[in-house]
């Protein structure tokens, strides 16, 4: 497969479980060993530290891991301004991490990921466990970051209708490749 | 002191003891009366074995003879940390971290206890060098079994927190930190334990072993002391040691988790 991502792009990937979709993100991220090629401003990721490609390429799992025992561990600054943006109160810095709930662990963890101001976003179902409210602030989010800091997104999701409202492209994978979805030209909110 | 030797019916007596066993452990259906069989019989046959290998070096001072008894028990020792783990590193690199670190550690701090501290003539009369290296393989090969166990399970068990760590731009090292941390401490309890309790809870049983040959009491108590420094310091060097270089083996030059160099 060959894909571009420009800066302030959304790719939109969806397929059946199974497909490839999270190894792909991975690939990017340089979290597994491959054997394609992946060019940050023209510059392969090998040439990079991986500590400083996976900073510059951030990639959100589908679930996200703690290590802290509050949720304040787990953050360098203050992101009081994002938690309210994503409906948290500035209180939940000082949630146990064991009593959070799924749909609020996606959440911090997005703010958590956004922190390191990443360059391209690897986002696997990042709204999988959200009821709707949730779903449109992340994406409200996402979309300001994009518009901020130029950045390109990849966005994985089994939603088609949330490809279609967040994705400047959208691809699906069939039979491990990746192929040009339906409707190419859906809007980009 | 007057050395009362015993005879082949006084271990025999004691052994009945062992066989008492048997009969309580088939009635609770405890499972264990083989094992505590094959246990007690290895136990007697390694030992007299080792007396004899001892006789023979203790008659022939010769550097070569030690330095093969040696090599013989690192391997075995290296030998014995590997299947001592639940999810080992593959290939040779299973046996070659134990082995390695405890190469380094103990047999550094048996070689600067040897000539620094006891100084016997020559340095590696066996009468003091095997039993002290003995004594430090025997507890650096616990504290790296346990340390090493406990590294690769966890890694295996917290890939998602490693990896997370990895996603936010954190170097291998600090990914795999908290994990690394415990796993030494894991390593070192046991050392940490005896020493804390030695004298109160337990009697030592290198100082026991020496009071029964006759030894001195007071005498016997400083070579404990010795030995327990010694055990301590060796198995620190040879936790943090193997533990550092396993971790290490597990990333690859991208700082990529590989679990893949560990057999499932």
């Amino acid at each position: 497969m060959n894909l571009d991502l420009g800066p302030g792009e959304c790719v939109g990937v969806s397929g059946p479980s199974g497909a490839g979709k999270t190894l792909l993100l991975r690939a990017i991220a340089d979290l597994d060993p491959h054997e394609g090629e992946v060019l940050l401003d023209g510059v392969p990721a090998r040439r990079v530290p991986p500590a400083q490609w996976r900073r510059r390429v951030g990639l959100l799992p589908a679930e996200s891991a703690w290590w802290g025992e509050r949720v304040r561990d787990h953050f360098r600054d203050d992101p009081a301004p994002g938690l309210g943006r994503l409906g948290l109160p500035p209180a939940a810095l000082d949630w146990e991490v064991r009593r959070l709930s799924t749909g609020e662990r996606q959440r911090l963890a997005l703010l958590r990921l956004l922190e390191n101001r990443p360059q391209v976003l690897l986002l696997d179902e990042p709204t999988a466990n959200l009821d709707a409210a949730g779903r449109e602030r992340v994406e409200a989010l996402i979309a300001e970051y994009r518009g901020e800091c130029a950045a390109g997104v990849i966005w994985v999701a089994h939603d088609a209708a949330q490809l279609a409202r967040v994705a400047t492209r959208r691809f699906r994978f069939e039979d491990g490749r990746l192929v040009a979805a339906a409707d190419p030209a859906a809007p980009c909110t | 002191m007057h050395l009362i030797h015993l005879t082949p019916f006084d271990l025999a007596l004691a052994a009945l003891l062992v066989l008492a066993l048997v009969p309580l452990s088939l009635r609770l259906r405890l499972e264990i009366a083989r094992p505590l069989l094959i246990a007690a019989l290895r136990t007697t046959v390694q030992l007299l074995l080792v007396g004899l290998v001892l006789k023979a070096v203790f008659a022939n001072v010769h550097l070569l003879w030690i330095g093969a008894i040696s090599l013989l028990m690192l391997l075995l020792a290296g030998r014995e940390v590997m299947a001592r783990q639940r999810r080992r590193l593959a290939g040779w690199w299973g046996f070659g971290v134990g082995t390695l670190s405890m190469f380094v550690s103990s047999f550094a701090v048996t070689l600067l206890a040897l000539i620094v501290v006891i100084g016997p003539q020559p340095w590696y009369q066996p009468q003091y060098a095997i039993p002290l290296l003995g004594m430090l393989l025997g507890n650096t090969m616990n504290g790296i079994a346990i340390a090493m166990d406990r590294l690769t399970q966890e890694a295996w068990q917290q890939r998602a927190v490693i990896e997370g760590r990895l996603m936010l731009g954190q170097d291998w090292s600090r990914a795999i930190g908290d994990i690394r941390r415990d796993s030494m401490r894991g390593g070192l309890i046991p050392i940490i334990n005896a020493m804390a309790a030695a004298g109160i809870v337990s009697l030592p049983g290198m100082m026991t072993g020496q009071i029964l040959a006759g030894s001195p009491p007071v005498e016997a108590v400083k070579y404990q002391i010795l030995i327990m420094f010694l055990i301590a310091a060796g198995t620190g060097f040879g936790t943090v040691g193997a533990v550092w270089a396993g971790s290490w083996r597990l990333f690859d030059e991208r700082q990529r988790l590989r679990l893949d160099r560990l057999r499932p």
